[in-house]
């Protein structure tokens, strides 16, 4: 090419515009997003956080715009309140430790283990859940549970009783259906993790367990933390499960679906409480790195 | 008598179809640096990786000290390895990496503390104690891996294409600190290379591979001066056989034959009488190629073939060079230079 050509034609003239002013290319890419991420986002946070404040008529079962504390006031005092959060907690807890400790070693063997050609099918393998209605699911697992269900008619010959509905059964249940957001994360980290740092770490005299411990375990760390915020965001504000499987079991999900015809306020304080630990679980999370390799 | 420090016996190796390790017998003896030089492919990793037993060999034995090792794990072999990518725990700090091997044996964290200190100092490295591998540059990197497998002070030490991640001039020092290190600590070294400079730079022998087999193993000097095979002549150094008709026209014998590129002079005057005790051809100058310290004539032979010389611009600059080019000429070396090659039948 001996000269430049000219730009022609609108399109080339735009696409010159918008190349000398980057400012502008900018705002074009992001003003769509972000109207939406602030006015839907942040808008309903911000109107649930106002509606918090608000209270109930006790007698009509209205909405009555006066601010007041009292909503927060109440979850403070009220027992029943605090053992429903700490039980989420804990449920949530208990569902991302044990979605871990079952992730792993299917990772491990979809990761590093299977052939390299299988792998990508072990991946859709283990997505797929998640393309059935997460109500399907849920339904399904009720059956398997029910009194004279299939876990019972496995587990009798054992001796054996199955959980029933309850806690257990909610537990049962939100494993399964978070399980898949565990081993994604780890699966990744352990591709990640290269063939030469486990044979260094023989070649220096460990054995499996302590190059397990000293050197997979910490180099998977973020993975799994990365792993355990959508296990236990999704675990804390699961609401539909519990209602399936839970039998009388009450957790801060379904506290609140309960509360918003009755007391919407008040459902919208109990609203903040997921919201506030999910912030201080990120911000644990983010001392491990993991948020940077999201 | 010197001990043997490594004893392998038809060593074999099937990857799938593929035989990457087709019957390998090797000793290694107490102390020495050993080479294992040979093209991608050619075998050589995956021997370094059955001795220290990240691999499971087929068939064939594996001794160290005398003592059978196949059957046994990296763990319980006195081997350490420095990896081609480094493979430094990249969650610990310099210091703790150093110190991993010996943490892992419950060494005395005071002994270890020490020790890991003044392997770091060995390599040039007591200030980065407290730094994570990726601070560092590959050069460093390069020696905290070596820090990390010589403080175990392991009876050998395996050397996985180690330089090869560096550039030229870090590389060329890196032989050389490695070589003075390693006479210095007098544990065993066995590096895999398929850089032929730097194995005969620093190695007291070599063994040369070629698909999966063993072409010849020497000094450098004798791979060198004396090839065994006509891959390794082309292998190490440059390619310059004389076969068939060729040889016994200039050499004076059946046969195929190598002479070293170095050895040949390029005389001007084709007409010139040849000296006695030397071999002598004439031929047309192909291509000319100016190396700055040297020279390289590449020259069609009027027998046939094409032999390459190279001559040191002791007086010559470049454009005296180029006026070589479609000259006659007649290159001119000693018999001794002459080495029979046994031609793969």
């Amino acid at each position: 090419m001996t000269k430049t050509e000219p730009a022609a034609g609108s399109v080339r003239r735009l696409a010159g515009t918008l190349h000398r002013r980057p400012r502008l290319q900018l705002s074009l890419l992001l003003s769509a997003p972000l109207t939406w991420l602030v006015l839907a986002y942040l808008g309903s946070l911000a109107a649930l956080f106002m509606s918090a404040f608000w209270t109930t008529d006790t007698f009509t079962s209205n909405v009555v715009k006066v601010w007041s504390g009292d909503n927060f006031k109440t979850l403070v005092t009220a027992e029943v309140y605090r053992e429903v959060a700490l039980r989420s907690v804990g449920v949530a807890l208990a569902v991302t430790v044990i979605c871990a400790v079952i992730a792993f070693p299917i990772a491990f063997f979809t990761a590093r283990i299977a052939a390299p050609r299988w792998r990508p099918l072990l991946v859709v393998a283990i997505l797929t859940p998640l393309w059935a209605s997460y109500l399907v699911k849920a339904y399904a697992w009720r059956i398997i549970l029910a009194e004279g269900g299939l876990l019972e008619w496995m587990l009798s010959p054992l001796g054996l009783d199955g959980p029933g509905y309850g806690l257990t059964a909610t537990i049962l249940v939100l494993t399964y259906l978070w399980l898949p957001y565990m081993i994604l994360p780890i699966h990744t980290g352990l591709e990640q993790i290269p063939e030469n740092l486990l044979d260094a770490s023989s070649d220096l005299g460990a054995r499996t367990g302590r190059t397990f411990r000293s050197v997979v375990l910490p180099v998977l760390l973020p993975s799994i933390a990365a792993g355990s915020v959508f296990t236990f965001s999704l675990s804390l504000g699961d609401y539909i499960s519990v209602q399936i499987v839970g039998g009388k079991t009450q957790l801060i999900g379904n506290l609140i679906y309960s509360n918003i015809t009755l007391d919407l306020p008040l459902a919208a304080a109990l609203g903040t409480v997921p919201v506030v630990i999910i912030v201080f679980y990120l911000l644990a999370v983010r001392r491990t790195g993991a948020l940077s390799s999201l | 008598m010197e001990g043997k420090a490594i004893r392998l016996r038809s060593l074999r190796k099937v990857f799938g179809k593929t035989e990457a390790v087709a019957g390998i017998d090797l000793s290694i003896a107490d102390g020495e640096f050993f080479s294992m030089l040979g093209p991608s492919g050619s075998g050589k990793t995956t021997v370094l990786r059955m001795i220290a037993g990240f691999e499971a060999p087929t068939s064939g034995t594996v001794e160290l000290a005398g003592k059978d090792v196949t059957r046994l794990a990296p763990f319980e072999r006195d081997v350490h390895t420095v990896f081609q990518d480094y493979a430094l725990f990249p969650h610990m700090t310099v210091e703790q990496n150093v110190a991993y091997g010996m943490k892992v044996r419950k060494t005395p964290k005071a002994e270890r503390l020490r020790r890991a200190e003044e392997a770091l100092a060995s390599v040039r490295l007591e200030s980065f104690g407290k730094r994570r591998p990726s601070q560092l540059s590959g050069g460093q990197r390069q020696r905290v891996a070596l820090a990390r497998a010589l403080v175990n002070r392991p009876r050998v030490l395996l050397l996985d294409e180690p330089l090869g991640a560096l550039d030229l001039k870090l590389r060329e020092q890196m032989q050389i600190e490695l070589k003075e290190l390693q006479r210095e600590v007098g544990i065993t070294f066995v590096f895999v290379t398929h850089d032929q400079d730097e194995a005969l730079t620093m190695s007291d022998r070599i063994a040369v591979f070629q698909d999966g087999r063993l072409e010849q193993t020497g000094t450098p000097a004798e791979i060198y001066e004396r090839p065994a095979t006509p891959f390794v002549a082309g292998f190490v150094g440059t390619s310059n056989l004389l076969a068939g008709e060729t040889a016994e026209q200039v050499v004076g014998k059946p046969g195929t034959f190598s002479v070293r590129p170095e050895k040949i002079r390029v005389l001007k005057d084709a007409a010139d009488d040849p000296e006695p005790e030397h071999s002598t051809a004439t031929g047309t100058v192909a291509e000319v190629v100016y190396l700055g310290d040297a020279t390289r004539f590449l020259v069609d032979l009027d027998a046939g073939g094409r032999l390459t010389a190279v001559q040191q611009n002791l007086e010559t600059s470049s454009e005296d060079v180029a006026a070589y080019r479609g000259s006659r000429v007649r290159l001119q070396w000693h018999h001794r230079h002459n080495f029979p090659i046994s031609q793969p039948s």
